[in-house]
């Protein structure tokens, strides 16, 4: 963490915050590209690049593990207080929101494999829009906790409104689909998840944007969360009978 | 914090040769031998001068008693046969004795020779048996054998101070008195006895009839009145300057006279109740009451000195914990700091009376150095004190009074260890740990 | 002062036990406590930290003219206990005294009995007449104090001759022992071991029921465990008192967070 304040009094406790900002940032990183990464499996088709996304889940799983592991150590040993405080949560709360999205990320790919078998379909384009603004955001939330930067954090947290729009018009365009042609359902279904689960993804990083907000100014941002998803209410007015949305929207 | 990062060029490491460690153990050994040397030299110091008082003075705690056969010759004594006391208490009973005397050496007839003879017994000896005779009339008529005080030459030549080896002429005692000396005790009628008279008689010129208890109970006296002026006034003043007194120029300036006033000679004390109490005041000379009161002004700076060490070695914590459960200053000091520092104002106390027991210089200035055989029996009667009397003693010319002088000395110093026992007592007793 | 000013006085009178406005403390010349003002709450642990030397104890000496005593100590502005001056002309130090109870930093029992160590308080301000009462004061300070059935056994013991932890109960029993409204503690745990000081600060909890606690410290966690409210001194100034919470996660000003979080000394 960026000291504002200079060094601590105990040198080593500053080593020790240092390691488990570089731990959050590498982890960070790699969520980033693991999303990246299984994209671009989906919009080539690439069911190599896919199953790599896969594997390398387990290096995220890991990482989090390790920051755990740093962070209790150092709330038993080092009794932090305030930002020390703060940080030392939040990078347990972070750490645990990047894993989830490393979680989806495979998620994506898997499901980008099993679209592989069938022939392409139209929405699936729609994705990579999606995702490369949700990438944008995991970027931006990323640098707003490396610079330590509570405005470009609100500004990730405003932004997600504009990911869960894109994903309900994908979820009307997809069930629109459905309806026309029944043999689009198998891969529609997997577009659906796959767009569920980047949009999954966009609201993890407004969890670490909230957080990082909480981090550098110790108050949790006022007001509601923006909503941009309404799939939860949405209904295809021809056949009423498509009307829940994926069990955990919202 | 920041200049840590100074680049370390060369680790020292302590000396760890065995050089170093024999150089301490030596240093370490010497110093215990200096400091060994030092109790040494001042415990034979105390042992010579205990033991040159003692060996002077362990004779006068006995006396030489010479046995004689008087006859109480009614004829002589009380020819009438009225028993009349004053009549009796007229009689000459030094003649009884002479006549013992020379009934005892039948040889000795020229007169000179008789004197020295009669020297052989104390000056007192004619009034003993006056006592005697008018305590218990009875005795007229009968013959027995009644124990008289030897000379004090007799007594110093018994107990070996004079060398039969001098020449005659450089010999108090002459060879025909220590033939007659031999033939007493030949006879077996010297005999040495507890001498009794020194513990119970005031000063006198004769040296077998001076006694120490004059001195000791106007030491008594003048003590008592000491203690009752400067315990009360030492110790209120202390607690005052260390307890109330505000901390200025004043407090100050009084402490620091305080401090200068306990290094005053003591005679100048003397010389201030010589003008003040003597002359100014008109009260009596020689009396315990202005000694003690001189004696008073002398051990006040001690008593004031020790009561406010004792004072400011009670913890704040104590004064702190009183003043937070609601006591007043005053409350806080009656209850808690004085009771604590009450060992330590005892010391310090005891330690100034034993002071001016021993004191004699302030005293020689208001006429307690006078010779004075009566034993005080009040605070304004003329006294002397137990230094006055060994002042006085060392100065007599006879040389029995070598060892009285010694013997008083004892009686002072064994005064000072009981008045130190007690002390140390105190302060055992009432030491408490915080 | 303003018609508003007096209204929030009045507020801050009504609302809490201790009430202090712009307290300068000076030590000679040097100014030791500049322009305090706190407000201490009925029925609350607060809390005093900072560094050594800012003023922290000065302050709580101020409560119950502890100050009073040390020689060429100037308190000006007013601190208010139940809406009274403290430091006004009338008011007898020895009462406040009473009303206010103090514990120091070193445990000092009296070099008396414990009995005689609780019973003196009361004793002085004739509290309980007669053996049997004073048996039932001494008896229920020392269980309010939790150590009671530690000592009942050796009451004419002398009370040095208990364990710290338990001398610093004692002392605290003695304290209670006249019942008084606010209770002051200087670092009362800075001479204890953990337990001993864990039986105490479980102790403060307690008493916050009864008494009203200013407690100063020099362990954040302890202030953070004991407190309702916690108040940073830095230098003779109070830098910032608020709820213990949220002054140890978000404390509100640069020196206050730098003190917690260990990043000057």
């Amino acid at each position: 963490m960026s000291t504002s304040q200079g060094e601590h009094i105990v040198r080593s406790f500053d080593t020790e915050l240092e390691e488990l900002n570089q731990t959050i940032v590498r982890m960070g990183g790699i969520a980033e590209s693991l999303l990246a990464t299984a994209i671009q499996a989906l919009s080539r088709r690439d069911s190599e690049l896919a199953s790599r996304v896969v594997k390398s889940d387990g290096e995220i799983d890991l990482l989090e593990q390790k920051i755990n592991e740093q962070a209790v150590q150092m709330l038993a040993l080092r009794q932090p207080m305030a930002n020390d405080l703060r940080a030392v949560v939040s990078a347990l709360r972070i750490s645990s929101d990047l894993e989830r999205i490393g979680d989806y990320a495979a998620n994506v790919a898997k499901r980008s494999m099993a679209l592989n078998q069938v022939p392409p379909v139209q929405p699936a384009s729609s994705i990579p829009r999606m995702a490369r603004l949700v990438q944008a955001n995991i970027k931006r939330v990323l640098d707003a906790y490396i610079a330590q930067d509570a405005e470009m954090a609100l500004d990730v947290w405003h932004s997600d409104g504009e990911v869960d729009e894109m994903y309900t018009s994908l979820f009307r365009e997809t069930l629109t689909y459905m309806m026309e042609d029944p043999r689009n359902i198998t891969p529609c279904t997997h577009i659906l998840f796959i767009a569920k689960n980047i949009e999954r993804i966009g609201d993890h990083a407004t969890n670490i944007a909230e957080l990082v907000h909480f981090l550098v100014k110790g108050v949790q941002i006022e007001g509601g969360r923006p909503k941009g998803d309404t799939t939860s209410y949405a209904v295809m007015e021809p056949k009423p009978n498509a009307e829940e949305a994926p069990a955990n929207g919202g | 914090m920041t200049e840590v990062a100074a680049p370390i060029t060369e680790i020292r490491r302590p000396d760890l040769s065995g050089k170093r460690v024999a150089r301490r153990y030596a240093a370490e050994r010497r110093f215990r031998a200096y400091g060994l040397t030092a109790i040494f030299i001042a415990v034979a110091m105390l042992g010579l001068l205990l033991v040159s008082i003692v060996s002077k003075g362990y004779s006068a705690f006995v006396q030489t008693y010479v046995e004689l056969e008087i006859n109480f010759d009614a004829a002589k004594i009380d020819p009438d046969g009225t028993r009349d006391p004053a009549k009796l208490a007229a009689f000459n009973y030094q003649g009884l004795v002479n006549d013992a005397l020379y009934a005892q050496f039948p040889d000795v007839t020229e007169r000179r020779e008789r004197r020295s003879l009669r020297g052989l017994i104390g000056n007192s000896a004619g009034i003993e048996l006056r006592d005697m005779v008018l305590a218990d009339p009875g005795l007229i008529g009968t013959t027995r054998e009644v124990a008289f005080k030897s000379s004090d030459d007799f007594d110093t030549f018994v107990k070996g101070h004079i060398s039969r080896d001098l020449a005659e002429a450089d010999r108090r005692v002459k060879d025909q008195e220590i033939a007659w000396i031999d033939a007493l005790e030949a006879d077996g009628q010297v005999d040495v006895r507890f001498n009794t008279t020194f513990f119970t008689t005031g000063d006198s010129r004769e040296p077998e009839q001076a006694g120490i208890w004059g001195a000791a109970v106007g030491s008594f006296l003048t003590l008592t009145i000491t203690l009752l002026l400067s315990f009360p006034i030492g110790v209120l003043a202390a607690v005052y300057l260390e307890e109330f007194a505000p901390k200025n120029r004043l407090t100050d300036l009084i402490e620091v006279n305080i401090n200068n006033l306990a290094a005053v000679p003591s005679i100048v004390f003397g010389l201030l109740g010589l003008a003040v109490f003597l002359n100014f005041l008109g009260m009596p000379r020689s009396a315990p009451l202005v000694g003690g009161m001189v004696l008073a002004l002398m051990t006040l700076p001690t008593i004031i000195i020790a009561a406010r060490a004792a004072l400011k070695a009670v913890p704040p914590s104590i004064r702190e914990a009183a003043l937070g459960v609601g006591a007043s200053r005053l409350q806080t000091v009656t209850h808690h700091v004085l009771p604590l520092a009450m060992p330590g104002i005892l010391t310090g106390t005891i330690i100034g009376m034993a002071q001016a027991l021993g004191e004699t210089a302030p005293l020689l200035m208001i006429g307690m150095v006078a010779f004075i055989v009566d034993i005080p029996g009040g605070f304004t009667d003329p006294a002397t004190v137990l230094p006055v009397q060994i002042y006085l003693w060392a100065d007599a010319p006879e040389r029995a009074f070598v060892a009285k002088t010694s013997a008083a000395i004892m009686v002072l110093l064994t005064f000072l260890i009981f008045m130190n026992a007690v002390a140390v007592l105190l302060r055992k007793r009432f030491e408490r740990r915080w | 002062m303003s018609a508003v000013e007096v209204q929030e006085a009045q507020i801050a009178h009504d609302l809490h036990k201790v009430v202090a406005r712009d307290v300068n403390v000076y030590y000679g010349e040097a100014h030791a406590l500049k322009h305090v003002d706190l407000d201490i709450g009925s029925n609350e642990v607060t809390s005093l930290i900072g560094p050594s030397g800012c003023g922290k104890s000065t302050f709580l000496r101020c409560l119950n003219r502890m100050n009073d005593v040390i020689e060429g100590c100037r308190v000006t502005g007013q601190i208010t206990l139940d809406g009274e001056d403290i430091y006004d002309k009338s008011l007898d130090v020895v009462q406040l005294r009473a009303r206010v109870g103090m514990v120091f930093q070193k445990p000092n029992p009296f070099p008396k009995s414990v009995y005689d160590n609780i019973a003196y308080g009361p004793r002085i301000h004739g509290i309980g007449a007669g053996k049997s009462e004073m048996d039932e004061i001494v008896e229920s300070s020392l269980s309010r104090a939790g150590l009671w059935e530690e000592v009942k056994d050796r009451l004419e013991k002398p009370g040095t001759g208990l364990s710290g932890g338990q001398q610093q109960r004692l002392c605290i029993a003695r304290a209670i022992a006249v019942n008084p409204e606010v209770i002051l503690m200087d670092e009362p745990c800075s001479a204890l071991d953990p337990i001993a000081t864990a039986k105490i600060e479980e102790l403060i909890d307690e008493l916050r029921q009864n008494f009203t606690i200013v407690i100063v410290t020099h362990s954040m966690q302890q202030a953070a465990r004991v407190s309702q409210k916690t108040a940073f001194f830095h230098l003779g100034t109070l830098v910032e008192w608020g709820d213990t919470q949220e002054l140890f996660t978000n404390p509100r000003d640069e020196r206050t967070q730098g003190y917690i979080t260990g990043r000057f000394g």
